[in-house]
């Protein structure tokens, strides 16, 4: 193992302890600290309402690439009305809650752990602390929560989108039936696929605001710091994501299908 | 007493820090801490409210041991002090108003007319009346303190703790400043607790000096008793003439 390799391991695996220790503030604030629902309504806008053109673009483009790509490997063992319910499957579960958590977690998880960086930085996490107030509670919990809300209508509505692309690819551009087409889509796509994809948008959507407020409250001194806890909020958030999908792909196939 | 603080000792790394500091404050005192810069005292007066954890030692606030508390715990420990950092550390995403009435909007006890009659209030005895509008990134260093210390009154505090209050400011900005830390102290009757290097500032806000050194209190003196010392360290920073071997180092 190289020594980068090294410290990145070593970094990552301390940002899962901090991680489990930043959880076990946020559960007891929620559960014992009553949330301010007007800061989590403005997360919720910041988080959801300004993301939501960019996972519907990546959506449309996943649904429109994964459609022609299919169409070529279907269209030889005449197939072809099956192309949507591929990219329906493989968006419903897989491509959308990843995608749209990685979209997610470089649009918002960098803004979050820029912003709380600089809090920390020019002493206003400090302040905050001499009001009387947890950084957990006033910083993390409307972030925590308005992520858990709008992750999953972000995912949902970037797969629409990518469905709804796909099928328009596959009837209007490769001349497949419509019909055929739609109802292979809706034949295929079960339940499951979709409630996979709902679970893994809470877990996305909760390691986004962990490891982004996490970087942020413990962002190095100077803008330096505040620039590499940025960074590092966006790529360990998203190789977290890309790590757990794998495990709970594994786990969710056995449990729900 | 309302404040004692016990042999605290504080490393950074290999680097000594607070080497055993010990002294107490009595109710309605106004202390202040001088030493030179890098010599510790912000990270003292970080112990003083907990924001800092010392490695030994006892920090008592009203006869509780704060050293070994969470941070939750702390959380009603620290409703007893106001603070005004060195930089004011305004919310940027809060404008004036916000930022003074933080507390209380967060308690969620007080009626909305209440509160602004309040935040009014402080801003009159600031000297800033009509700002409460503005946002942090429009206001000059002095205003920033200014609304700082308006924060940290508004909810009444028994204990004023002040980070380098005239650092970074005009002469006049400065003379302000202290004249509206000395007024605050006697108009609200509370503690206060400042650092500082500026000596104008530390014998004019301070009826009682501690002189850091070395990680050390070296001197526990009346601002007169402090002005008038022939011990050469005191003497020697009071007037602002560098040590013989640090001026050697520097050449």
């Amino acid at each position: 193992m190289t020594s980068s390799a090294k410290q990145f391991a070593r970094e990552w695996f301390g940002g899962v302890g901090r991680g489990t220790l930043l959880c076990r503030d946020l559960f007891y604030s929620i559960f014992k600290v009553k949330p301010v629902w007007r800061d989590v309504v403005y997360q919720m806008y910041f988080i959801g309402v300004k993301s939501s053109s960019v996972v519907c673009i990546t959506g449309a483009f996943t649904g429109m690439v994964l459609c022609a790509q299919a169409y070529v490997e279907f269209h030889k063992i005449k197939m072809d009305t099956g192309v949507l319910a591929l990219v329906s499957v493989g968006m419903v579960s897989q491509l959308g809650p990843v995608l749209t958590s990685l979209m997610v977690a470089g649009r918002v998880g960098a803004a979050i752990a820029a912003e709380l960086g600089t809090m920390r930085v020019t002493e206003q996490i400090d302040a905050l602390r001499t009001l009387a107030t947890h950084p957990v509670d006033y910083l993390v919990v409307p972030r925590f929560l308005a992520m858990l809300l709008v992750m999953p209508l972000l995912t949902a509505s970037s797969v629409c989108v990518g469905i709804f692309a796909g099928f328009l690819v596959g009837a209007c551009l490769l001349s497949i039936n419509p019909t055929y087409l739609w109802y292979n889509m809706l034949h295929y796509t079960d339940m499951n696929d979709v409630m996979t994809g709902m679970i893994k948008t809470f877990v996305f959507g909760a390691i986004i605001a962990v490891v982004a407020c996490d970087k942020g409250l413990n962002c190095p001194q100077g803008a330096e710091g505040v620039g590499r806890a940025t960074t590092e909020a966006v790529v360990y958030s998203s190789i977290t994501i890309l790590i757990t999908n794998f495990f709970l792909t594994l786990v969710l196939n056995r449990v729900l299908v | 007493m309302i404040l004692e603080v016990r042999d605290v000792k504080k490393n950074f790394g290999p680097l000594p820090v607070l080497q055993g500091v010990t002294f107490s404050v009595e109710k309605g005192e106004a202390l202040t801490i001088i030493g030179i810069s890098g010599g510790g005292k912000s990270v003292l007066l970080k112990h003083l409210i907990g924001l800092l954890t010392p490695d030994s030692g006892e920090v008592l606030v009203g006869g509780i041991n704060i050293a070994g508390l969470d941070e939750r715990q702390l959380l009603p420990i620290r409703r007893r002090f106001g603070m005004l950092f060195q930089g004011a550390a305004l919310f940027d995403s809060l404008n004036v108003e916000d930022n003074i009435a933080f507390v209380l909007n967060r308690e969620r006890r007080y009626a909305r007319e209440e509160i602004d009659r309040r935040v009014e209030e402080v801003l009159d005895v600031v000297g800033l009346k009509g700002i409460q509008k503005k946002w942090p990134a429009e206001l000059s260093g002095g205003m920033r303190k200014r609304v700082g210390l308006a924060r940290a009154i508004i909810y009444q505090p028994e204990i004023l703790l002040y980070d380098e209050p005239t650092t970074g400011l005009d002469p006049i900005a400065a003379d302000a400043i202290d004249h509206l830390i000395i007024r605050v102290v006697q108009k609200l009757k509370v503690t206060s607790i400042a650092v500082t290097h500026d000596m104008r500032s530390a014998r004019r806000i301070g009826n009682r000096i501690l002189m850091l050194h070395e990680g050390r209190i070296y001197a526990d003196q009346t601002p007169d008793e402090i002005f008038k010392s022939t011990d050469p360290v005191i003497y020697r920073f009071v007037n602002g003439i560098a040590d013989p071997q640090e001026q050697l180092k520097y050449e």
